[in-house]
């Protein structure tokens, strides 16, 4: 019954994840070029270590490195100052509180092509923002922000935080809202003010959930695509490594380099993981 | 005044600052979207600031070019498609999956739930290239179900896991009545525990129509003939095309968001109890 049960999404899991996982190890290690793929007699071909050779003699690899590093920092600790934020202010009552919590996460869940084109459009030189801070006399040069560095990074930056904030926004809520009421009370009957009551019981509270997401986001930035591509396209010193790996596959027909740099992205994933079960996980179940 | 009133006041400043700058940077770029993709490109290039809704200068025109001279009618419906199919095969597996991990007993239900997590925290970018080049090899690569598959093996951990912590949660001694009287395992699936789980049904299912109506990458990389593009694949088609302008491009982006952010208003109760239900302490 059990088997019979769980026996689709196994299949499906083992046949989409874990057999690609494997074979991509196969590719990392031979010379696989994407148009030999329909016909390669694959049996017969040698293990080479080019690829990763080639990946690690890449001109840009070391800049990508340091680019992924700063974005994935920057992205994730401002998207969960912004979620911390926004998770304090929404805790507390107000009128019109149950819509707000609601439209907070509406970033997160609308489609990344369509609030990417309309980021791209508002940071544009000719653009509504550069518009108003010319207008009130902030700059008096337009800036190219998605196109000069250092200005793309930072623009990618703010707009991981802006997309990823939710996110974080929804857990630390949900945390709070679980912490029990007593010690808030009891800190008032020994008289402390609402930032002591902040800085000793509700962010000791926070600690784990915190942690726990830092971690999360840290990984899933570090291995973020889609809105790197799309909103910069990896210009301006954002070339990230994930915008390595499609370089290689789609930009130069070289499917083994790409999965030699694939590998690479997710050793460090295995690192994040074994981070997150070895110090993490016992703490949440302890709870 | 002492500390504490003081302390009082400044965040209650604070407070409503915050509410003020948060509700602005949510709001502004989806305004701003809207009003791009209505009023004429000449008049936003004219002034970028005015961004009032004036009646007599809106028009549908981008709507109606975008809907029938560039296919997004086709995209639609392929996006719908994709993630309708999702939606389903996701729903119909977790559900069953789900209640296997949470009420029968077997081995290695430890070594499930942890795999679960790592699946859920794989990302896309690690399983593309090998994807890319099985699915060439295979000549799955320019098929929708081909994405459906991805989209279900993305989906199906994390349906599968909302869903056993809500199992989990409810009495197995109605399960067990039902049992006695002579049903079997499936007829007590359909008729006591899938009606009292509606609500984390909804969200499991608003969830993985997410996913796949606004997955890219992948409907990016293996989808090759316009007849067969999603939304996301169909916008960067056009995107590319020098002779479009941005306002038909915001009204594509409106096309796009509308759909989830429908789906999104009306059931978000249950989405957010599903998503943080036993996720907070996974």
């Amino acid at each position: 019954m059990a088997c019979l049960m769980l026996g689709p999404p196994s299949l499906i899991v083992l046949s989409i994840i874990v057999f690609p996982f494997l074979w991509n190890l196969w590719l990392a290690f031979h010379k696989v070029r994407l148009l030999d793929l329909r016909r390669l007699a694959w049996w017969k071909l040698e293990a080479t270590l080019n690829n990763f050779i080639k990946v690690f003699t890449h001109h840009d690899l070391w800049p990508a490195l340091k680019a992924t590093l700063l974005y994935t920092t920057g992205g994730t600790v401002l998207a969960l100052l912004m979620g911390l934020g926004a998770a304090m202010i929404v805790h507390s009552h107000f009128r019109g509180r149950g819509l707000v919590r609601g439209a907070f996460l509406i970033p997160y869940i609308a489609p990344i092509v369509a609030v990417s084109f309309a980021w791209r459009f508002i940071l544009d030189p000719r653009g509504v923002l550069m518009a108003g801070l010319l207008g009130a006399e902030i700059l008096q040069e337009p800036i190219h922000l998605l196109g000069q560095r250092p200005w793309a990074m930072f623009s990618l930056i703010a707009f991981e935080s802006w997309r990823y904030f939710p996110f974080n926004f929804l857990f630390i809520l949900a945390r709070l809202q679980a912490i029990p009421e007593v010690f808030y009370e009891a800190a008032a009957v020994d008289g402390a003010t609402p930032l002591q009551k902040f800085f000793y019981i509700t962010l000791p509270q926070l600690k784990l959930v915190l942690a726990t997401l830092l971690l999360l986001r840290f990984m899933w930035t570090f291995n973020k695509f889609d809105d790197v591509f799309l909103v910069t396209r990896g210009t301006a010193g954002t070339r990230v490594l994930t915008i390595k790996v499609y370089d290689f596959l789609i930009g130069e027909f070289n499917v083994g380099a790409g999965a030699a740099m694939a590998l690479i992205l997710f050793g460090a994933l295995g690192l994040f993981l074994a981070m997150y079960f070895k110090w993490v996980m016992p703490r949440a179940e302890e709870e | 005044m002492n500390r504490e009133s003081i302390e009082t006041r400044v965040l209650q400043v604070f407070h409503g600052v915050g509410l003020l700058f948060f509700v602005f940077l949510v709001a502004f770029p989806f305004y701003w979207m809207l009003v791009a993709s209505l009023k004429p490109l000449i008049l936003l290039a004219m002034n970028p600031l005015d961004l009032w809704f004036s009646p007599e200068d809106l028009t549908l025109r981008a709507y109606k070019e975008i809907w029938l001279q560039f296919r997004f009618d086709s995209y639609f419906a392929n996006s719908a498609y994709v993630s309708t199919l999702t939606v389903l095969l996701t729903v119909t597996f977790a559900t069953l999956g789900a209640y296997t991990v949470a009420r029968l007993r077997f081995r290695g239900r430890a070594f499930l739930s942890r795999s679960i997590l790592v699946i859920y925290m794989f990302p896309a970018i690690v399983i593309a290239v090998p994807m890319y080049a099985l699915y060439t090899k295979f000549g799955l690569r320019d098929d929708l179900h081909g994405l459906v598959l991805i989209y279900l093996a993305q989906t199906l951990p994390v349906a599968i896991y909302m869903l056993y912590s809500y199992f989990k949660t409810l009495p197995p001694n109605l399960e067990e009545a039902g049992l006695i009287d002579g049903c079997s395992r499936l007829m007590v699936i359909s008729r006591i525990t899938i009606p009292l789980s509606l609500p984390a049904i909804a969200s499991v299912a608003l969830y993985t129509f997410m996913i796949a109506w606004n997955e890219f990458l992948f409907a990016f990389l293996f989808l090759d003939s316009p007849s067969k593009f999603t939304l996301s694949r169909g916008i960067m088609q056009i995107a590319d095309n020098i002779n479009v302008s941005q306002q038909l491009l915001m009204a594509a982006a409106v096309i796009v968001t509308v759909p989830v952010l429908v789906l999104f208003l009306i059931f978000e109760r249950y989405l957010v109890r599903g998503l943080t239900a036993g996720a907070v302490k996974g």
